[in-house]
């Protein structure tokens, strides 16, 4: 039996049994808050789980790997910046949220605002996120499906998207919250365990001598020394003084856009109360941290064992360096048939990463299409849960055709890059609002609305006018030059620009409501009159 | 919708409590601090990073060098500030949140 045959049937058995857990969950789904917050009935533990399976995607598997194995020390960069971002999330954001908001982000922003104009913007802002990172998911899962199913054609490629896409629809439609979070509990266990394994083989060979086996890894590479420092990818010598600005515009929006990305924060709603919310993201912390720890070991393991000429014959991105190394090593270990079986192993479980990771971001983003923008802006709260549930279930069927398309579409793009636009987005958007709404007493709507508004519109100019879209060999559109903003990431100047936005507007307004924020105070911090868990 | 709205005059008067008042400043004058340091120490080493390459490429023990152990050092920070506001929140916060909130829901029913 082939690798091919046999990952195929592995993803079709995770591909079963998550359908079945979801047609389980569908039948318990009876209120909207079953729906868009799984009851608000899991335990610290299992959100946890799923907080670690909706964030590890196949930009931190694939990608982290892959960019150590090319760049050595840089990819690693990576990995601390979405690890120490989620401090930022345990201290100053999952309890308040969980004590404030209701089903979707925009529940917190608009708790003392005028609901209308904050929601609209908190709506939009949402739902360009996630398509943003629902695209890089998509994207990675066309380019992998050739090197780890055999689909090299670009209809095979296209027709794997479209199958991705109809199976996240289905989770989301018919599980809700709860089918999704189940989806990522599993994904979790799958990736940890296999990641552990490969990781623990890898230690094995080399004695569990982690110098030598980055000794190898940098002889490997050709480029001695240098490839376990800082410098071959980001922020180069030769790419000048706005090269390394961009390195810290990279940290900056890795480290501050955790905390903005919507379908993390929804996370916080799955649990009866904030201190579950809180033990859910120390669980997070722990997977999490682990999981990168042992990517590093992945992606110098690559770099020793397949070395960059093979992994970059197979994919110039790196994005398979990771299966190519559990090829190897189960080679090297258990012969020819022991590296067949891991390699469809990793590549069953990069599949079920990718589907779980796609899952949770069409739940967000049609949720809040659902609750922000359709019952409360169009319909001014004057809807049925019933009806409310059912927008979100054509909308998650809109959003997931949508992804499909522009995933078909994209397919060339670079994965990372969409990433960390992401990261970028949320961080100016998403973040600055967020903040400002739970600990600022005078900030009001006009601020709220200028914040949102103001970060993700720099975020998005500055994407478009950078060297990322046109103007080098590695740009989205070659022919034409128009940029002039010399960095590829925006962070450094869109995440300042929206909290000065929000600084500025909320000064230049009047509105300002005592006994609202009393009571956003009193409720975040103590639980007083924060939603309830369902009783079945 | 099943959340009980109070009158928002109640939430003021909690909130002039000197229990809340204590409870508000026993968790920001933690949080804020120390949101400000793992930042300023990520920061750092971000910038290290950028423009110390010199520095962060000394090897220390083999081929373990200054910007391996800075980073894992990171780990180190990040989990270490999780394990410290747990149990800051556990003995500090949680017992007076929980009491302002029992008596409150009380005065409710």
């Amino acid at each position: 039996m082939s690798h091919t045959t046999l990952a195929t049937v592995l993803f079709l058995l995770f591909v079963v049994g998550t359908l079945g857990i979801t047609f389980w969950a569908s039948r318990q789904n009876k209120t909207a808050a079953d729906y868009y917050a799984g009851g608000r009935s899991f335990s610290a533990a299992q959100n946890g789980l799923a907080i670690g399976g909706d964030y590890m995607s196949a930009a931190s598997f694939l990608g982290i790997a892959g960019l150590i194995a090319l760049y050595g020390y840089d990819g690693f960069l990576y990995s601390i910046g979405f690890l120490v971002a989620w401090l930022v999330a345990l201290l100053l954001v999952a309890e308040l949220m969980r004590n404030s908001g209701k089903y979707t982000m925009a529940d917190v922003l608009a708790f003392r605002m005028s609901p209308r104009p904050v929601r609209t913007a908190a709506g939009v802002s949402t739902i360009v996120v996630s398509i943003f990172y629902l695209l890089a998911q998509m994207v990675g899962a066309g380019a992998l499906v050739g090197l780890l199913l055999g689909i090299t054609s670009d209809s095979g490629k296209a027709l794997t998207i479209v199958g991705v896409g109809i199976l996240m629809i289905v989770y989301v439609v018919v599980g809700g919250m709860k089918g999704t979070t189940w989806v990522q509990i599993v994904k979790a266990v799958l990736l940890m365990s296999g990641a552990t394994l490969v990781t623990l083989l890898v230690l094995g060979k080399y004695g569990f001598n982690l110098s030598g086996l980055m000794g190898e890894a940098a002889e490997k590479s050709g480029k001695a020394a240098a490839f376990l420092e800082p410098g071959l990818r980001y922020g180069t010598e030769a790419q000048g003084i706005w090269g390394k600005f961009d390195l810290i515009s990279l940290g900056l929006a890795l480290v501050l856009g955790t905390a903005g990305l919507p379908h993390i924060l929804i996370r916080f709603y799955t649990v009866p109360t904030a201190k579950d919310a809180r033990k859910s993201v120390l669980w997070g912390i722990g997977i999490i941290g682990t999981f990168y720890l042992l990517t590093l070991v992945l992606g110098f393991g690559a770099a020793a064992m397949v070395g960059s000429d093979a992994i970059r014959a197979e994919n110039p991105a790196g994005n398979t360096a990771a299966p190519q190394l559990a090829l190897a090593i189960g080679e090297a270990i258990f012969g020819e048939v022991g590296g067949t079986i891991l390699l469809a192993v990793i590549a069953a479980v990069a599949f079920a990463t990718i589907l779980a990771v796609v899952a949770g971001l069409t739940l967000a983003s049609s949720s809040s299409f659902a609750h922000d923008l359709y019952a409360h802006v169009f319909k001014r709260g004057n809807v049925s849960e019933k009806q409310e549930i059912l927008v979100a279930r054509i909308s998650a069927f809109v959003i997931g055709a949508v992804a499909i398309g522009l995933g078909i579409l994209a397919q060339a793009q670079n994965v990372a890059f969409l990433v960390a636009l992401a990261f970028a987005i949320a961080a100016s958007g998403n973040l600055p609002a967020i903040l400002y709404s739970l600990f600022w007493k005078r900030f009001n709507t006009s601020g709220a609305v200028a914040s949102i508004y103001g970060g993700l519109g720099s975020a998005l100019i500055l994407v478009i006018f950078s060297p990322v879209v046109s103007g080098r060999p590695t740009s989205l559109i070659k022919d034409v030059d128009f940029h002039w903003f010399p960095m590829e990431n925006p962070g450094l100047f869109s995440i300042p620009i929206g909290f000065l936005c929000g600084y500025i507007a909320t000064r230049m307004s009047k509105e300002f409501n005592e006994s609202k924020y009393a009571e956003m105070e009193v409720r975040s911090l103590t639980g007083v009159g924060a939603e309830k868990a369902s009783s079945h | 919708m099943t959340t009980q709205h109070h009158d928002s005059s109640v939430y003021e008067q909690i909130r002039a409590t000197d229990r809340f008042q204590e409870l508000r400043r026993r968790y920001r004058s933690w949080a804020f601090p120390m949101t400000v340091a793992f930042l300023v120490w990520y920061l750092l080493y971000v910038v290290l990073s950028a423009f110390a390459r010199d520095f962060m490429a000394i090897k220390v023990l083999g081929n373990i060098n200054i910007a391996l152990i800075f980073g894992l050092l990171q780990f180190v920070s990040t989990f270490a500030i999780s394990w410290a506001y747990a149990r800051h929140s556990a003995a500090k916060l949680d017992p007076l949140a929980d009491e302002l909130r029992g008596e409150i829901e009380k005065v409710e029913k």
